[in-house]
C-alpha cells in the first residue's frame, strides 16, 4: 500500500513520513488499519486497494511538503492555494500545477502566512505582481462588468424577444399555448 | 426575412469565430499583463553571474536606461530570441542586462559560451525568488526600465525581429524621447 502512495508518478520525490502534508499520513493510517482487518474480507480488500491506487492517482499532483504550524493553517493553505491561478498553466490551480513557477509562489505564500498576513494581504500580494489575472474570481470593476452582468444583459435580451414574440402572437389571435403540428403556419424553421 | 434568421444568426457566430482565431494570432493568450508598467521597478540585489561575490542592486543601475532581459539555459526560446538579441545589442541605444532565471550558474555559462553573450552586464537570481517581486512567470521575459528606474515596457515571450522592430524598438524611442 505504502508503495503506491509513495511512487505514484507525480507524487513528488521528497515525500518525508509524518513531515506534513495529512493525505500521506492518512493513507498511512489506513493502511495499518488495513494490516489489522481479518483475511474474510477478501473483496473488500480488493476494492479497497484499487481505491488507495486512485486515491494516490488523484493527489499525484501533490505538493512536496511543507512544515506547517498546525492542521488549520494548512487547510488554510490548501484553500487559498485552490483560488489563485498558476500564471504559467492558466487552466490550473496554484494547488495543483507542477510548473516551477506554481511551485516558488506556493512556497511564497507559505512564507508570507508564516510572517502572519491574512488571505487577503496574500492575494494583494500577489495582484501586485501578476495582476487579477492571479485570481480565479476576478473582482467586479469596470473592466470586468461585462464579464460579471452580461449573462444578465443576455438574459433580460431573450426575455425581451419572448415577450415580443407573445405579444405578435396575441395580436395576431394564434393561442400561444397550443401548437397544432399539422397545420402548416408558414414558418419553415 | 423570417428563413434568413437562422443564416444571419450563423454567420454572426462565424464571424466572431473569425475574429477570436485573428485575435490569437495578434496576441499571446498567455501573456499576462504587467500590473507594474509605468511602476517603479521592484528593488532587487542580486549577485553577479560571472563574480558572485558582488552584488548589482536596483540602486546600481538608476541614471541609465536599460533593457532587463530574463533568460535561462533551460529555456528553450531564449534560443530564438538571441541571435536577435546579439544583432540587435550594439544599435539597440540601451544597456542590456541579462538576468538569469532559475538557472544552475555552471549551466548558465556553458550556455553563453555556446552561444554568445549581447549582455553588458548579467546578474543571476538563481531561487527565482526577486524574479516574483518582478511579476516574472518565464523565460524569456524583458523589461524596458529607464533612467529613473521605472518600467517602461514588458514583453514576454522570445524578442522576434518582428517584436523588435514594432514594440521594442518604439517603446525605446518613446523612452529616449521623453528623457533624453
Amino acid at each position: 500500500m505504502r508503495f503506491f502512495a509513495r511512487r505514484s508518478p507525480l507524487a513528488g520525490d521528497a515525500f518525508v513520513p509524518g513531515f506534513g502534508m495529512t493525505r500521506h499520513s492518512s493513507v498511512e493510517s489506513r493502511d495499518s488499519g488495513f494490516e489489522r482487518a481479518s483475511p474474510a474480507s477478501g473483496l473488500l480488500r480488493v476494492i479497497f486497494m484499487v481505491l488507495l491506487v486512485f486515491a494516490g492517482v488523484a493527489h499525484a499532483q501533490a505538493i512536496e511538503p511543507m512544515p506547517f504550524a498546525n492542521h488549520a493553517q494548512e487547510l488554510r493553505f490548501q484553500q487559498l492555494t485552490r483560488q489563485l491561478r498558476c500564471p504559467m498553466c492558466q487552466n490550473e490551480t496554484l494547488a495543483d500545477s507542477n510548473a516551477p513557477i506554481a511551485r516558488d509562489l506556493r512556497n511564497q505564500i507559505f512564507k508570507l502566512m508564516q510572517q502572519g498576513r491574512s488571505d487577503q494581504e496574500i492575494k494583494h500580494y500577489l495582484v501586485a505582481r501578476y495582476s487579477d489575472y492571479i485570481l480565479y474570481d476576478p473582482p467586479v470593476k469596470p473592466g470586468t462588468w461585462l464579464l460579471w452582468f452580461g449573462p444578465l444583459l443576455i438574459l433580460l435580451g431573450g426575455a425581451g424577444v419572448v415577450l415580443v414574440a407573445i405579444r405578435k402572437r396575441k395580436r395576431e389571435g394564434i393561442a400561444t399555448t397550443t401548437v397544432d403540428d399539422s397545420v402548416d403556419n408558414g414558418e419553415d424553421w | 426575412m423570417n428563413r434568413l434568421w437562422p443564416f444571419i444568426g450563423f454567420m454572426l457566430l462565424v464571424g466572431l469565430f473569425g475574429f477570436g482565431i485573428w485575435w490569437n494570432t495578434r496576441h499571446d493568450p498567455n501573456a499576462i499583463p504587467t500590473p507594474l508598467l509605468n511602476k517603479p521597478a521592484p528593488a532587487f540585489n542580486l549577485p553577479k553571474l560571472y563574480e558572485p561575490t558582488q552584488t548589482v542592486s536596483k540602486a546600481d543601475l538608476l541614471g541609465q536606461p536599460y533593457l532587463l532581459n530574463v533568460f535561462a539555459s533551460w529555456c528553450v526560446e531564449c534560443g530564438v530570441e538571441h541571435p536577435v538579441l546579439e544583432a540587435a545589442a550594439p544599435t539597440l541605444g540601451v544597456k542590456l542586462v541579462g538576468y538569469n532565471y532559475k538557472d544552475a550558474p555552471a549551466d548558465a555559462k556553458a550556455w553563453l559560451a555556446a552561444h554568445g553573450s549581447p549582455y553588458a552586464l548579467l546578474i543571476a537570481d538563481e531561487s527565482g525568488q526577486t524574479a516574483i517581486d518582478f511579476g516574472v512567470y518565464g523565460a524569456p521575459e524583458s523589461f524596458l526600465i529607464d533612467a529613473g528606474g521605472v518600467i517602461r515596457f514588458k514583453h514576454i515571450g522570445p524578442i522576434t525581429p518582428d517584436v523588435l522592430a514594432t514594440k521594442l524598438k518604439p517603446a525605446i524611442a518613446a523612452m529616449l524621447k521623453d528623457a533624453p
